[in-house]
C-alpha cells in the first residue's frame, strides 16, 4: 500500500525519510516523525483492535495517550514483546513490527464477535452476577475463558532483556506538560535562575502548538516561536525531556518520570537503558496538562473511522494524513468547525456539521458557513452502519429533547466533539481538592495539598493566549515561592533577576469557546438494541449505566465498580465525564452531587521494568557471605539462604546425597571432630559502666554476679513475655559484653536495645555496637576439639580446669588475636573461636590442617540442627513461633526470679501464662523408628475422631538422628510435659503416624559430654 | 515519598526512617505494682486517632537516633518533630501564626 490518505506537503513529518514497517504481517509505509497510528491512517487501516467484552471491530479514537482502543503489540525479538501499547504513542521506525490483539483468527473475521450478538445477555454487572456460582468456576471455566477472549495482550514469556535504570533529581521548579502554558511557565521561572525541568510524554515539545497552522505568537508562526522557545529554554539551562510521562505524584512534591529512551530507535544501542525512571524532588510544581477533548455518547459511535474531532485536525495538521475522503462532524462546541475547516482546506469533504446546539454563534460557525459547509443546528448522530469502517450516518433534528426523523448521510468518517475535559489526574494524585465549575462544566484543581498549582488548559484556561498568559504567570509564581523554599539550594542568595521577567505573548489566534456537553445524546431508538458507548475500552455503553442507576447504584464510585466504566487501563480519560453526566440526568440531580472518582498512579500504563530497575537476577537481593564462603564453594558445599547470608547446609563427599553427608557429619562430631563455620551469628558489643544494668534489664537472666571469663546463655523477652531471641554471652570485663545473637535475628535484636536505651534509660551510660561482621566465628566441636585446638593457641590453658564449659579467653591463635569460647550447641567437648573477620579464612585453613589428624569433618547447618535437636536446644523461630513463653520452651531456668523487673517480667505473671493448656516443648518418637514425621504437621489424640479434630499442637523439628539410629522430633504440644510417655498421633494423607510423647532432651541429659 | 525532618540531621527521605508507634508512653517504673488491666493498658491499648498524633520515629538508616513526631494521620503530613525528652508542641501556637 501506497499511503493514499497522505497529503502532499505539510505536517511534522519528514518525507525525506521514508520508512517500512509491518502490522499484522502486511508491510506498510510511513515517514519519520509518524506515530504508528497515524502511519497507518495514511495507510487507509482504520480497524485496529477488537473491543474488549463484545469484541466489536475497533479503530483509533484519539490522536494521544487518552486512546482507548488501538492496543497493540510491538515486536523485536522473541523476548521484547512488548504489549497493550498505545498505537498513538508508538513512534515509527524501520522496520517495527506490530500486530493487533483481542482477535481470533484474524482482525477481520474474529470469533468473538458472537460476544456482540449475545450483547442483551452482557448487561451491567454481568461479571458479579454470572461468575458467582458454582464454587470453584471461576477458577476452572471462567477465569481461562475470560483470559483467552479478553482483550489485554499476552505477556512475552522469556525474561526482558533490556536494562532499566533509575535515577533522582532536583529542581526548583517541575513543569508538567510542554505546550503553550508549560512553555511559558519555564520561560518565566527560567528567567529567574532557578533550576527548571520540562517534561512531556510526547516525543516532540510543543503540545497544540504542534497543530496550530493559522496561529501566531509575537508575529511569528507558531510553530516557529516553538523552536526559538525551545532553544531560550535549553540556553537557559532548563533540562528539556521529551517522550517523558509523569505518571505518578506523590507526597512532599516527588514526582516519578518514565522516561522511553529507546523505543523509538530502529537500533538502539547497547549501552543505552530501554527507560529511565526519575523521582523528582521539585521545590515547586507547575501543572500544564492540558485537556482531553470528550467524545459524544451516541448509538454505534464506535466504528472504526469515528474519532475526536480535534484529533482527526492533529493527524492532518502534524502528520499529513486525512482521516478519510467524506465526514460527518458532531460536536457540541467550536471545535468541531475547526475541525472541519481545516479538513475542507486539506481536501477532506465535509459531508455536514451536526451541532447539538440550537443556535451556534461566534466566528467559526460564521466561517464554516462562509465556506459553504452544511451545517446544522439541534442536530443528533442516531446511529450509524458499515462492518469494519464506518459508512454513513442517520441525522435527526432534536425537538424537545428529542429526535426525530433520520435521514441517512453516507461518509467514510465521523468526527466528534463534545468539548473539552481538564486533565486533572496528577492534581487529582496530589490529593488537591476537584471544584466543580458550572459555566465549563468541569472538574477544575481547587485547593492545592502540594506545592503545585495548575496553568493553562487542565484549569480551564482554553485558548492560545489565555494559555500562554497563564502559564507564565505560574511559572513566574512558581519560581518565586521556590525561592522561599529552603530545599532549592541553587535560588539561596540567588541574584535578583536582571531583567524584568515579566512578558505578555501577542497572539493571533481564533478561540473556540467553551460549550461542550456531558452525557448521552438523545437517538429515539429502543435503548435495549442501542449502543451507545461511554467507555470504549471497557465496552460500557449508556445503557449500561443507566441499568446501574435503576439497580439502586447511587455513587460514582459504586457506578465505576458495578459497571466497570473508568476501570480500564486509560482510568477513563475520555469516558468519565460522560458516566457522570448519564448518572446525573437518570438520578436528576446535579454533577457534583454524584461525585467524581479518584485518580491513581500510573497516569498512563508503566512497565514492570521501570519500577525493577537493577534489581533484578542477581542483584535483586543483596547476598551476605562469611569470610569462609570461598572455602566452602571450593569443597562443594550445598548451601541454603538463612535471612540474606548464604550459609552451607551440608559438604557432600562424592555420590552422597544430603542424608548420607549428615549423618556422617553428625558421626564426627560425635565421636571425633567437626568445623562448622558459624560466622552468621549476630553479634553485638554491649559496652559501658552500666553494661550489666543494661542486660539485667533487656534479658530474663542475672548478669551482675556473672564473672568476666563466663559465659551465659541470654534468653530476651519481649514486653509482653513472648520469647524473641537468645544467644550465649560473654563477659569479658566488667563493662564489657559480647553478645550474640539468631542469624536472623541481629538487627531485630539491636534496634530492640536501642529502643530501650535511648528511650527508656537514657540515663544508663552504655554502648551499642554492631560486630557481627568484624568477627569469623569457627566452631570446633567434638572430643577431639581440644586436641586440634591447643597446638595453635598462644596465652590461653584449654585445660578443663582453665577453661570449663561455658568460658571465653582472649589470646592468640594461629598468631591471630581471638576470643575463644568454651561451649557447644552440639552437646559435645566444644570451642567457638572468634576472630577478626579479615583472618577468619585463614585461621579456619590453620585450624583445618591441624585437624586432619583427626579426621576434622567440616559440617552444615543441617548437621548443626540435627545435633542441637538431639539435645533438645530449641531454635528461636523455629520452635518458638512469637506466643510462647520461656517456660513453655524449657527456659524457665534462665529466668533470673530474684530480679526486680526486666523487659517482659511483668507479662510473664499474666494469668494465660498459667493456663494448664499452654503448648509447651516436648520430644516425640515416632512407634516406626524410621519414619521421620513432617514439620509443621499437627498432633492430635484421635485421629479417628469426629472432625473438626481438636488439634494438639504441631511438629516443629524433625530428623534422622545417626547417633540415636531412629528419627527423632521436637514439638510444641498442649499440656505438652503431662502428656510425657502418652501416645499421639500425626494424621498424614497416608494414615495417621503414632508417636510417644518424650522428654525433649533426647542424648546425653546429664550433660557428661560437656564436663570433660 | 514524605520528607521527614530529623532533628539532628535536617530533612530526609522517609525511606531512611522506621516508625516505632505511639509516643509519650513511658514504661512504668515498676510494672510489678500494676494491675493486668494497667499492664494491658500499657502494652496495648493506644490512642489511635483521627487526625494530629504523637509517635515515635526511628532515624535507622541515618544517624540512628530515636525522635517523636506529631503527624497528622489523615493528611500523612508531619506537623513537628522533636527530641525525646521534649514536650509535644503546642500546636494551637502554630496554628495561631
Ligand atoms: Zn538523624
Amino acid at each position: 500500500m501506497s499511503g493514499s490518505f497522505r497529503t502532499s506537503s505539510g505536517g511534522r513529518i519528514d518525507r525525506a525519510a521514508p520508512l517500512a514497517f509491518r502490522f499484522d504481517g502486511t508491510t506498510y509505509r510511513g515517514y519519520a516523525g509518524d506515530t504508528l497510528a497515524s502511519a497507518l491512517l495514511a495507510n487507509g487501516v482504520h480497524l485496529l483492535g477488537r473491543s474488549f467484552k463484545y469484541h466489536r471491530p475497533r479503530g483509533l479514537l484519539s490522536a494521544g495517550s487518552d486512546e482507548p482502543n488501538a492496543l497493540v503489540e510491538v515486536k523485536r525479538d522473541a523476548a521484547r514483546v512488548t504489549p497493550n501499547l498505545r498505537a498513538t504513542q508508538v513512534e515509527l521506525y524501520e522496520g517495527l513490527d506490530a500486530a493487533s490483539q483481542n482477535r481470533w483468527p484474524s482482525l477481520a473475521r474474529d470469533a468473538g464477535a458472537m460476544n456482540d450478538l449475545f450483547a442483551p445477555f452482557l448487561p451491567a454487572g454481568f461479571y458479579y452476577k454470572t461468575f458467582m456460582w458454582p464454587a470453584g468456576a471461576w477458577k476452572r471455566f471462567y477465569e481461562p475463558k475470560i483470559r483467552a477472549m479478553a482483550g489485554l495482550g499476552k505477556a512475552p514469556t522469556l525474561p526482558d532483556p533490556d536494562r532499566y535504570t533509575q535515577n533522582y533529581a532536583h529542581c526548583d521548579v517541575l513543569v508538567i506538560g510542554a505546550g503553550p502554558a508549560g512553555i511559558a511557565s519555564a520561560l518565566a521561572a527560567a528567567a529567574t535562575g532557578a533550576r527548571v525541568i520540562l517534561v512531556d510524554e510526547q516525543a516532540e515539545l510543543g503540545g497544540s502548538l504542534l497543530a496550530a497552522p493559522d496561529a501566531t505568537i509575537d508575529t511569528q508562526p507558531a510553530i516557529e516561536w516553538l523552536a526559538d522557545a525551545l532553544a531560550e529554554l535549553a540556553a537557559a539551562g532548563v533540562v528539556l525531556m521529551p517522550r517523558t510521562t509523569a505518571f505518578g505524584y506523590f507526597p512532599h512534591n516527588m514526582i516519578a518520570l518514565a522516561e522511553r529512551v529507546t523505543d523509538h530507535l530502529a537500533a538502539p544501542g547497547p549501552d543505552m537503558p530501554r527507560e529511565r525512571l526519575w523521582q523528582v524532588r521539585a521545590g515547586e510544581v507547575v501543572l500544564a496538562t492540558g485537556a482531553l477533548e470528550r467524545p459524544l455518547v451516541f448509538p454505534e459511535n464506535d466504528r472504526p473511522g469515528i474519532l475526536l474531532a480535534d484529533s482527526a485536525r492533529i493527524y492532518l495538521t502534524r502528520y499529513g494524513v486525512k482521516p478519510g475522503e467524506r465526514a460527518v462532524i458532531f460536536t457540541a462546541g467550536d471545535s468541531g468547525y475547526r475541525t472541519a475547516l481545516d479538513l475542507a482546506a486539506g481536501g477532506v469533504a465535509i459531508a455536514a456539521v451536526a451541532d447539538l446546539r440550537a443556535a451556534p454563534e461566534g466566528e467559526w460557525p460564521a466561517r464554516a458557513l462562509a465556506a459553504g459547509i452544511d451545517v446544522r443546528p439541534s442536530t443528533v448522530i442516531t446511529g450509524t452502519s458499515g462492518r469494519l469502517r464506518v459508512n454513513g450516518v442517520h441525522l435527526a433534528k432534536v425537538k424537545n429533547g428529542k429526535a426525530g426523523l433520520n435521514e441517512p448521510v453516507a461518509c467514510d468518517t465521523v468526527l466528534m466533539s463534545g468539548g473539552w475535559t481538564p486533565s486533572v489526574h496528577l492534581f487529582s494524585q496530589s490529593r488537591g481538592k476537584l471544584t466543580w465549575d458550572e459555566t465549563l462544566g468541569a472538574y477544575l484543581p481547587g485547593q492545592s495539598v502540594e506545592r503545585e498549582r495548575s496553568a493553562g488548559a487542565c484549569r480551564g484556561r482554553y485558548g492560545l493566549a489565555a494559555a500562554l498568559a497563564d502559564g507564565y504567570h505560574a511559572g513566574e509564581q512558581a519560581a518565586a515561592e521556590a525561592m522561599k523554599h529552603p530545599a532549592s539550594a541553587a535560588l539561596k542568595g540567588a541574584k535578583a533577576p536582571t531583567r524584568s521577567t515579566s512578558r505578555a505573548f501577542g497572539v493571533v489566534a481564533t478561540e473556540t469557546g467553551t460549550d461542550g456537553f456531558i452525557g448521552a445524546t438523545p437517538h429515539g431508538r429502543n435503548p435495549a438494541f442501542a449502543k451507545a458507548f461511554v467507555d470504549w475500552q471497557n465496552d460500557v455503553t449508556a445503557k449500561d449505566i443507566a441499568l446501574a442507576t435503576r439497580e439502586g447504584f447511587r455513587s460514582i464510585e459504586h457506578v465505576k465498580r458495578y459497571t466497570t466504566t473508568g476501570m480500564a487501563t486509560d482510568q477513563g480519560k475520555t469516558s468519565n465525564m460522560n458516566a457522570l453526566g448519564i448518572v446525573s440526568e437518570q438520578l436528576g440531580q446535579p454533577v457534583p452531587k454524584i461525585g467524581l472518582t479518584t485518580f491513581r498512579p500510573p497516569f498512563t500504563p508503566t512497565t514492570f521494568g521501570i519500577f525493577a530497575g537493577t534489581a533484578r537476577g542477581d542483584l535483586f537481593d543483596p547476598v551476605r557471605v562469611t569470610p569462609i564462603h570461598g572455602w566452602a564453594e571450593a569443597r562443594g558445599a550445598v548451601f541454603e539462604p538463612v535471612s540474606l547470608w548464604k550459609r552451607a547446609l551440608y559438604f557432600p563427599n562424592r555420590g552422597e546425597d544430603m542424608h548420607a553427608a549428615v549423618a556422617r557429619e553428625c558421626k564426627a562430631v560425635r565421636t571425633g571432630v567437626g568445623i562448622f563455620d558459624a560466622s552468621t551469628l549476630g553479634k553485638i558489643e554491649v559496652v559501658g559502666p552500666d553494661a550489666a544494668e543494661f542486660m539485667n534489664r533487656i534479658y530474663t537472666n542475672a548478669w551482675t554476679k556473672l564473672a568476666p571469663g563466663r559465659l551465659r546463655y541470654g534468653v530476651m523477652l519481649r514486653e509482653d513475655g513472648f520469647v524473641m531471641d537468645d544467644g550465649v554471652v560473654g563477659r569479658l570485663s566488667s563493662d564489657r559484653f559480647h553478645v550474640t545473637t539468631t542469624t536472623g535475628g541481629a538487627a531485630r535484636v539491636l534496634a530492640h536495645m536501642e529502643d530501650y536505651l535511648q528511650t527508656e534509660w537514657p540515663d544508663l551510660d552504655v554502648w551499642l555496637t554492631s560486630t557481627t561482621e568484624q568477627w569469623a566465628v569457627i566452631a570446633v566441636q567434638g572430643p577431639n576439639a581440644r586436641a586440634v585446638l591447643e597446638p595453635l593457641v598462644e596465652g590461653i590453658d584449654l585445660s578443663k580446669g582453665a577453661m570449663p564449659n561455658m568460658s571465653v579467653a582472649e589470646g592468640r591463635i594461629a598468631g591471630v588475636p581471638t576470643r575463644l569460647f568454651r561451649l557447644s550447641f552440639a552437646g559435645e567437648l566444644g570451642f567457638e573461636v572468634n576472630v577478626p573477620a579479615a583472618h577468619g579464612r585463614a585461621v579456619w585453613e590453620a585450624i583445618f590442617k591441624a585437624g586432619e589428624p583427626f579426621g576434622i569433618t567440616p559440617y552444615g547447618t543441617e548437621t548443626m540442627h540435627v545435633l542441637r535437636a538431639e539435645k533438645g536446644y530449641i531454635i528461636v523461630g523455629q520452635e518458638t513461633d512469637g506466643t510462647a513463653g520461656p517456660d513453655d520452651v524449657n527456659l524457665g531456668w534462665a529466668v533470673g526470679k530474684n530480679k526486680k523487673d526486666f523487659v517482659g517480667k511483668r507479662s510473664l505473671n499474666r494469668a494465660a501464662f498459667f493456663m494448664p493448656d499452654r503448648k509447651q516443648l516436648v520430644g516425640l518418637l515416632t512407634r516406626n523408628p524410621k519414619v521421620v514425621l513432617e514439620e509443621g504437621a499437627q498432633l492430635v489424640a484421635d485421629p479417628g475422631a469426629a472432625v473438626p479434630v481438636p488439634m494438639l499442637g504441631h511438629v516443629t523439628s524433625a530428623y534422622m538422628s545417626a547417633t540415636l539410629g531412629r528419627s527423632i522430633a521436637l514439638a510444641m504440644v498442649k499440656g505438652g510435659r503431662s502428656r510425657i510417655g502418652r501416645t499421639l498421633h500425626v494424621p498424614m494423607p497416608k494414615g495417621a503416624i503414632a508417636v510417644e510423647v518424650v522428654d525433649p532432651v533426647f542424648y546425653d541429659a546429664e550433660g557428661a559430654r560437656l564436663d570433660v | 515519598m514524605l520528607i521527614i525532618t530529623c532533628p539532628w540531621c535536617g530533612e530526609r527521605p522517609e525511606i531512611e526512617f522506621v516508625y516505632g508507634g505511639e509516643a509519650h508512653i513511658a514504661r512504668p517504673t515498676d510494672p510489678s505494682a500494676l494491675s493486668d488491666q494497667e499492664w494491658a493498658d500499657f502494652l496495648y491499648n493506644r490512642t489511635n486517632p483521627k487526625g494530629t498524633h504523637a509517635e515515635r520515629w526511628r532515624h535507622t538508616h541515618g544517624c540512628g537516633r530515636f525522635f517523636n513526631a506529631v503527624r497528622d494521620t489523615v493528611s500523612d503530613f508531619f506537623v513537628a518533630t522533636y527530641k525525646p525528652g521534649e514536650p509535644r508542641p503546642d500546636l494551637s501556637q502554630d496554628d495561631a501564626k
